[in-house]
């Protein structure tokens, strides 16, 4: 066996695929890192303190492996839901009763309630270490950025089911929006935006009619949420997510005192 | 959820969940025994009166030992599924704890529960201590289980997340908190914080990439467990017509939504919430404490460590959870072993600080335009009628800046500067308005400072 191991590793196929030695030695340990696609994201080497689950609590680290959890159960759970109201929740029930990977949309509920519980306690621990001091405090913008998307993503996807929980929760959490100032049909101050004599914010032109793309949460709604919560935010969350990292890198790696 | 079924029905149901849960906790309280006892950590308490002439020492190992035991005796009654064997809380608690909590105990008592908190930070971070509280905590839990009113707002699949997150909450503040005790001791002696100590460098690969890939696979099989053990609820198609009494947002954002009790909708729904993001972006803009950047530490930061902590813990989670498990037909106020009862009436009586004003202290009808008056002749009876109350926000927000500047921020206002510090004061101004509000009303059952329904504007 170990004959045929060899055998495979050094071949060429093999060696084109993988560009340094199996990291069994110091020297190809260090390799490994530096030209491994998915390990480059990564230091070399860290200073002991700043893996030590008591300090980091590898809340980011979970975070980010939930939303890969999320694409991964989101892209499969496409493949079985139609967005309109005449199928939304018939296929969510088919999910349940009769398609055997039903369980996938267990997990990406559960894995996106979990996600949001993860961006505070990485926030929390971010925080209590302070963290977000120079030279990291953009960095903390746009963890704030992210938090904020996290928030977005769970919200669109609640009302996808097309269940009484999914279009209440979102009819009460977009009435925020009429109360807009100036932008809200019952927001402060939208009386003051008239053109002519007519009212420029009517609830077919205000900030809900604008998150909701309709009166009321309906067929547009739906559409609008699931473009919204499989292809936009996912789009700004991949972007700032490579910029988070990246930014961690360069600005010295995990936090530890000076 | 429960609807539908008998009580011995109910309580079979309840007991496959109760007997693997205190079965955890045995195990959890049994390893930690061991792990204390194996490691040499064994430490005596007290030493037990003479029995028999021999004075027993009571150790850590041992009390959790016997805590292990006990909960493998409740794991045994809870399995029973019989309503009689299955440990509960005495219904007199029970009614006690209902009829004493409202939004006011609720929200005072867990203020105090945690400045008692901090104050004695160095006594709750003690290991056995917080272990004793967290085993409380589970240990309430468990017993609360077995009543119908609890179970139905616990269990609720959307709900669970709420009652990971308490218990997760806890462990990490008592983690962080433990550290930052411990630093500060430290520190205090002239030592380098904790953080220090390991400065040796490891190579990534093994030492990370393994930590991450345990971390996935454990996170792969909690989640599997998770969506095999639990159901993702799905309710009834959905009706516009059929209106679910109460309507509630989802849990993250109930905090919002019981901040709608004491604001309108624009400043509940989008003024506040628009400032915790800009003040969170903000916050590394306005922290000029070079102190504490990189370990755990709370007398080197201790304003920005209160602030914070008093915006998350008790701002943020404390509301989401009085919103959510707390909160039930038209927003009324139900204790946690409370029948959701939708015909439950409480008495509203808020009154504006226009009527207080003109009506209680002058004693005459508020000032109303003449009909057919002018569009200028009406915001200007409006504003008359609303002076008091707009004297006070406007001096709130414009004199209490520089007043705070000259008194307990000039320290502050010399190191920030007149940018800073004016964005950083109100900032402030604007969470401290919550609990403010939350008081007048409390107290005098004000309604509005501001009350211009007109227009949409009510402060």
């Amino acid at each position: 066996m170990a004959g045929l191991g060899e055998m495979i590793r050094e071949s060429q196929i093999w060696k084109s695929i993988f560009r340094h030695p199996m990291p069994v030695d110091r020297r190809n340990r260090i390799v490994v890192m530096l030209t491994n696609f998915f390990l480059h994201l990564h230091p070399v080497s860290i200073k002991k303190q700043g893996i030590a689950l008591s300090y980091t609590w590898c809340m980011g680290g979970v975070t980010f492996f939930l939303f890969l959890v999320e694409t991964v159960t989101g892209v499969l759970l496409m493949f079985y839901y139609r967005p309109t109201v005449e199928w939304a929740y018939t296929d969510i029930q088919m999910l349940r009763d009769v398609h055997s990977l039903g369980i996938l949309r267990e997990i990406h509920r559960w894995a996106a309630h979990a996600m949001v519980i993860t961006v505070w306690l990485h926030m929390y621990r971010v925080f209590l270490t302070g963290s977000y001091k120079p030279p990291r405090e953009f960095n903390w913008v746009v963890g704030v950025l992210l938090l904020l998307l996290t928030l977005l993503l769970s919200f669109t996807g609640y009302l996808l089911p097309w269940d009484q929980l999914a279009v209440w929760a979102i009819t009460v959490g977009s009435n925020m929006a009429r109360a807009h100032p100036f932008l809200g049909n019952e927001g402060p101050g939208q009386q003051l935006l008239t053109l002519g004599g007519v009212d420029m914010i009517t609830n077919a032109s205000d900030a809900r009619f604008a998150l909701l793309a309709a009166r009321d949460v309906g067929e547009e709604t739906l559409n609008r949420f699931y473009i919204l919560h499989c292809i936009a935010i996912p789009l700004g969350v991949a972007l700032l997510l490579a910029i988070h990292f990246w930014r961690v890198r360069k600005d010295g790696g995990i936090s530890g005192p000076l | 959820m429960t609807h539908g079924i008998t009580d011995a029905q109910f309580f079979v149901m309840v007991s496959s969940f109760l007997g693997p849960f205190y079965l955890m906790l045995a195990l959890t309280n049994g390893v930690a025994a061991l792990y204390l006892w194996q490691t040499g950590q064994s430490k005596t308490w007290f030493r037990s009166p003479a029995i028999a002439g021999q004075r027993v020492a009571i150790t850590n190992v041992l009390a959790w030992l016997a805590l292990a035991i006990l909960f493998v005796l409740l794991a045994g009654f809870s399995s029973s599924g019989n309503g009689h064997w299955m440990p509960a809380l005495p219904e007199a608690w029970r009614e006690a704890i209902n009829q004493s909590t409202g939004p006011v105990v609720y929200s005072a008592g867990t203020t105090a529960l945690l400045v008692l908190l901090y104050l004695f930070r160095s006594f709750f971070v003690k290991p056995a201590v917080a272990w004793s509280i967290l085993n409380l905590m589970f240990l309430m839990l468990g017993l609360s289980m077995t009543d119908r009113d609890f179970y139905e707002i616990v269990a609720k699949p959307d709900n669970v997340p709420i009652v990971m997150l308490i218990f997760l909450l806890a462990f990490f503040t008592w983690l962080a908190t433990h550290r930052a005790v411990e630093n500060d001791r430290r520190m205090e002696r002239g030592e380098p914080p904790l953080e220090k100590l390991d400065n040796e460098k490891v190579l990534v690969w093994p030492d990370l990439v393994y930590i991450e890939l345990i971390c996935m696979i454990a996170l792969v099989a909690f989640l599997i467990f998770w969506a095999i053990a639990l159901p993702a609820p799905l309710e009834e198609p959905a009706s516009s017509v059929k209106t679910p009494n109460p309507s509630k947002a989802p849990w993250y954002f109930l905090g919002l939504q019981e901040m709608l009790v004491y604001f309108d909708p624009w400043m509940a729904g989008i003024v506040l919430p628009v400032l915790v993001v800009v003040g969170l972006m903000a916050i590394p803009y306005l922290d000029f404490n070079k102190a504490g950047n990189g370990y755990y530490t709370i007398k080197e930061r201790r304003f920005s460590y209160l602030v914070f902590q008093f915006g998350f813990l008790e701002m943020w989670i404390t509301l989401i959870v009085l919103g959510t498990l707390l909160r039930g037909p038209n927003w009324n106020f139900f204790g946690p072993y409370e029948h959701w009862d939708a015909h439950k009436v409480q008495a509203l009586s808020n009154i504006n600080l226009s009527d207080y004003f003109w009506e209680s202290w002058l004693g005459r009808s508020l000032p109303i335009a003449a009909a057919g008056s002018g569009m200028l002749e009406k915001i200007g009876t409006i504003l008359v009628r609303e002076l008091p109350g707009i004297v006070m926000v406007l001096g709130y927000f414009i004199m209490l800046p520089p007043l705070m500047a000259l008194t307990v921020f000039r320290k502050f206002y010399m190191r920030m500067g007149f940018i800073r510090y004016m964005v950083m004061a109100n900032l402030l101004l604007f969470m401290a308005s919550l609990p403010i509000k939350m008081i007048l009303r409390w107290v005098l059952n004000l309604k509005y400072l501001i009350a211009i329904p007109e227009y949409f504007l009510n402060f």
